[in-house]
C-alpha cells in the first residue's frame, strides 16, 4: 500500500487538494494530541505547534505535561512553571528558522492549576485558605489520578476563553485509559451533584441517619473511621458552596471539546498493542461525535526495509560472502591495507545481511498493521524513525515536516 | 540484595510502550518452568496479558495458564467484596448495585482506597494463600508510586478503624526487602530512561518497597567490532559500492542503508544505556533483554523472553 506523504502540487489533475495537517490546522482553534502512552504524543504536538507558528503566521500555544528534559530545553521551558513562555527568537535563529508567527509554551503544573481554581471559585478568603489546608484537598490535587485528566482540559478552556491565541495545540497526561480525560468534565460534573454525597454529608452535619443509610455508615465507620469519615464529609461541605462553579466549569469544558473548531489527533506507532489503543480511541471520539482531524504514526521504519528485491540481495550477499569479499578484497585494501582482509569482509556481508532481514520482519509486520487500520481519519501522516534524539528546534522541524504534508 | 526469583511479591512497572507487560508474563511463565507456584496478576484491566499466555479472557478469579502458573485481573470491587466477606464478616451476595454505587463513591471521595484495595488483595494472595511468588503487571511509572505508597497515605488520614489496622500489616511485608520487590522495565530511549532514574528516586523516597532490578528492554545487537565498521564504511563509499552491485547484479543501497540505521539507532541508544548505569544505584541489577524480531507476539515470545531473563539471572 502506498504511503500518504504529500498533499497534492498544486496545477496537477486533483480537483480537490488532499487534506493536510497544514490545511487541518488552519481551520482549528484547538488540537489534542492524544494516545497511548511512549509513542511520541508530547514531540508530535510539539511538532504541529511549532509548523504551525511558522507556516500561519498565527500565535500558537503548545501546552505540554512532561516532556522530555532536552525537549523542554528546545522549548526555552526549562524551570518555568505553569506560566506561558515565548519561545525566544533566539531559538529559531539558530535553527535557521524565520517564523511568520509566534510559538508559545507552557507546562501543566497539577498542583498549581487546582490551586488556581480554587481561588478562583471560592466563595470567600476563609473557605479558600481551609480547603487549600485540607489534607484530603492536598491528596486530590497532588495524586489523585483523575484530577490529571480533568485540570488539563480546565487549563485548555481557561486558555481558550482568555483569547489570547490563535491555536492552542495540548498534550495530554498519560492516562490508564486514554478516554479518561474525555470523561473528566462530565464525572467530576456528576460527582459533586451526586446524591450519595449528599447522603454522605447529611448525617454528619445533622446526626439524623434514616433507615435505608444505616448499614452504609455503619460499614465505613467500621473500615475508615469515624474521624476520617468525618474528616472527609467537611472537605465536601467546603467543596459544596464552589457547587455550581464547578459544575458550570465542567460544562463548559465538555462543550469545548466537541466544538467544531476542536480536533483530535490520535498519536501511535504501528506496533500492535499501541496501535489497538489509538484505533479504540479513534472509534471512541467517532462516537462522541468528537473530530477525529488526524492519525500520526511515528517511528515506522523506512519503506527501503519492504522491498523483495533487497531481501533477494540481502540472501546472496549471506550465500556468496566468501567470494564476493575475495573480489572486493584488492578493491577496499587498496587505500588501506587494514580493509582488505577477506574473512573480515565477508563477515561484515553477512552481518550487514541478518541485519537487514531481520529489520525486515519487523518492517513487514508494520506494513500489515497499518494495512489493517480500521479508521479513516481526515489525515493519516507518517512519520519515520529517527535515529536520533530530538533536542532543539532544527530537529523538532524535521519531524514536523514530516508530519505537516 | 535478595535474588529477584527469591522474593514472594514483584510489582513490575514501567514507562507505556517499553514492555512492561511482556516482562511481567515472561517473569512469570519463568518461575512457574522453575518448580514454583506462581500467580500472576493484571492491574489495569486492559486485557492484554492472556494475549502473551495465548489464554482465554482472564477474572478475579485466578485460572492455570501454564502448569504452575495461574493468572488474574484485578478488580477492586470485587476485592472489596472479598474483604468485606472475609475480613468483617459482612457477606454480600447478588446485589452489586448500591454496593458498586457506594464503593465507587468512596473510592473517588478518599484517595487511596482503590490502591488499598488492589495492594490489599495481593498481600492477601501472598500471605494466605501461600504462593511461591506473586507476579503484578502494575501500573506505569506514573502511577505506581501512588500505588506502593498508598497504604503510608491512609495511615496518614485514617488513624483508627478496622483499614487502619490492615496497613500495618501491608506495610511490614512490603516494606520486607526479602519479600517484596520492585522490577522497573525501560528500553534504551532518551524519556524512559529519564523515568526510571527518576522513579528510582521517587521510590526510595516516598514507599517502603526495595527497588530490586531494572530490565533494559529491546536492546539492539552490536553489528561490528571497531574494524568491522572501518571496512563497512569503506564498502558504502561509492566505487565499491557500484563494485558490490555490479558482482550481485542487484541494488546493494538499501541492504546497506538498513545496517546503517541499525548502527546509527544501537550508538544513540547506548548514551542512554550509560545514563542509566550512572543514574541508578549500584547494587541494583540492570538486566538487559534483546530486541526481538518477531512476527508477532504471544507464548511463543514470552518463552523466547522468559529464556533471556531467565539468562541474566543467571538459571
Amino acid at each position: 500500500m502506498a504511503a500518504r506523504t504529500s498533499g497534492a502540487k498544486k496545477g496537477t489533475a486533483h480537483p480537490a487538494p488532499t487534506p493536510t495537517m497544514d490545511s487541518l490546522l488552519a481551520t482549528k482553534e484547538i488540537v489534542v494530541a492524544c494516545g497511548p502512552g511512549g509513542v511520541g504524543k508530547t514531540t508530535t504536538a510539539a511538532a504541529s505547534a511549532l509548523m504551525a507558528a511558522i507556516n500561519h503566521g498565527s500565535k500558537v500555544l503548545v501546552l505540554t505535561v512532561d516532556p522530555a528534559k532536552r525537549l523542554a530545553n528546545a522549548l526555552g521551558l526549562d524551570g518555568i512553571g505553569n506560566t506561558e513562555h515565548r519561545v525566544p527568537t533566539s531559538a529559531f535563529t539558530a535553527a535557521g528558522i524565520k517564523p511568520r508567527g509566534e510559538l508559545w509554551a507552557a507546562m501543566l503544573d497539577t498542583k498549581e492549576s487546582w490551586d488556581s481554581l480554587i481561588r478562583q471559585h471560592a466563595p470567600d478568603a476563609q473557605t479558600r485558605d481551609e480547603i487549600l489546608a485540607n489534607p484530603l484537598y492536598q491528596n486530590i490535587a497532588g495524586r489523585f489520578i483523575q484530577s490529571h485528566d480533568y485540570i488539563a482540559m480546565e487549563r485548555l478552556y481557561e486558555i481558550h476563553s482568555a483569547g489570547e491565541y490563535d491555536l492552542i495545540v495540548v498534550d495530554t497526561p498519560p492516562t490508564r485509559n486514554a478516554l479518561d480525560f474525555l470523561d473528566a468534565p462530565e464525572r467530576l460534573a456528576d460527582f459533586f451533584s451526586s446524591r450519595l454525597l449528599r447522603w454522605l454529608i447529611v448525617p454528619y452535619r445533622s446526626k439524623l441517619i434514616n433507615v435505608a443509610t444505616k448499614p452504609f455508615y455503619q460499614i465505613s465507620d467500621r473500615i475508615l473511621g469515624t474521624e476520617f469519615m468525618g474528616d472527609i464529609s467537611e472537605f465536601f461541605i467546603l467543596f459544596q458552596t464552589m457547587y455550581d462553579g464547578f459544575v458550570e466549569r465542567s460544562k463548559a469544558v465538555g462543550r469545548l471539546l466537541s466544538d467544531r473548531r476542536t480536533t483530535f489527533v490520535v498519536v501511535s506507532t504501528l506496533e500492535a498493542t499501541p496501535l489497538r489503543e489509538a484505533e479504540f480511541f479513534a472509534e471512541q471520539l467517532t462516537e462522541r461525535k468528537l473530530h477525529l482531524g488526524a492519525i500520526v504514526l511515528n517511528k515506522v521504519l523506512p519503506d527501503y526495509l519492504q522491498g523483495r528485491a533487497g531481501a533477494a540481495v540481502a540472501e546472496t550477499l549471506k550465500d556468496r560472502a566468501e567470494d564476493l569479499a575475495a573480489e572486493l578484497s584488492p578493491v577496499l585494501g587498496a587505500s588501506d591495507a587494514d580493509l582488505g582482509d577477506p574473512a573480515q569482509i565477508a563477515r561484515v556481508l553477512t552481518e550487514v545481511a541478518d541485519s537487514y532481514l531481520n529489520f525486515q520482519v519487523v518492517a513487514l509486520r508494520e506494513m500489515e498493521e497499518r494495512a489493517s487500520l480500521a479508521v479513516a481519519p481526515e489525515v493519516l501522516a507518517t512519520v519515520p524513525f529517527f535515529d536520533t534524539d530530538i533536542y532543539d528546534l532544527a530537529g523538532l522541524l524535521r519531524l514536523g515536516e514530516r508530519i505537516w504534508g | 540484595m535478595t535474588p529477584l526469583l527469591d522474593r514472594k511479591l514483584v510489582f513490575v512497572t514501567g514507562k507505556g510502550g517499553t514492555g512492561k507487560t511482556t516482562v511481567a508474563s515472561a517473569l512469570a511463565l519463568l518461575a512457574s518452568t522453575q518448580g514454583k507456584r506462581v500467580l500472576v496478576c493484571e492491574i489495569d484491566g486492559k486485557g492484554e496479558l492472556a494475549a502473551y499466555y495465548e489464554a482465554p479472557p482472564m477474572a478475579f478469579k485466578e485460572k492455570e495458564v501454564q502448569p504452575g502458573l495461574f493468572a488474574m485481573t484485578m478488580d477492586t470491587e470485587a476485592s472489596l467484596r472479598e474483604y468485606l466477606k472475609l475480613q468483617l464478616h459482612v457477606p454480600i451476595v447478588g446485589r452489586i448495585g448500591p454496593v458498586a454505587k457506594a464503593f465507587d463513591f468512596l473510592a473517588t471521595a478518599a484517595p487511596g482506597v482503590r490502591e488499598i484495595l488492589t495492594v490489599g488483595k495481593l498481600c492477601f494472595e501472598v500471605r494466605d494463600n501461600h504462593w511461591d511468588m506473586v507476579v503484578v503487571d502494575a501500573p506505569a511509572t506514573g502511577h505506581i508510586v501512588g500505588q506502593l505508597a498508598a497504604p503510608q497515605a491512609v495511615n496518614g488520614l485514617v488513624r483508627v478503624g478496622m483499614i487502619r489496622n490492615q496497613t500495618d500489616w501491608m506495610l511490614e511485608m512490603l516494606s520486607d526487602p526479602a519479600i517484596t520487590g520492585l522490577l522497573a522495565v525501560c528500553t534504551p530511549e532518551e524519556m524512559p530512561v529519564t523515568e526510571t532514574i527518576e522513579l528510582a528516586v521517587r521510590v526510595r523516597e516516598e514507599t517502603t518497597v526495595e527497588l530490586a532490578g531494572v530490565v533494559v528492554n529491546r536492546v539492539l545487537p552490536e553489528l561490528f567490532g571497531r574494524n568491522e565498521e572501518a571496512v563497512f564504511d569503506a564498502l558504502a563509499a561509492p566505487g565499491p559500492l557500484e563494485e558490490l552491485d555490479g558482482l550481485i547484479g542487484g541494488d546493494a543501497g538499501p541492504v546497506l542503508d538498513a545496517a546503517r540505521l541499525a548502527v546509527t539507532m544501537r550508538r544513540t541508544r547506548s548514551t542512554h544505556l550509560e545514563r542509566l548505569r550512572e543514574g541508578i544505584d549500584p547494587d541494583v541489577p540492570l538486566l538487559y533483554l534483546p530486541y526481538l524480531f518477531a512476527k508477532s507476539f504471544g507464548l511463543r515470545t514470552t518463552r523466547q523472553v522468559a529464556g533471556s531473563l531467565g539468562e541474566e539471572l543467571g538459571l
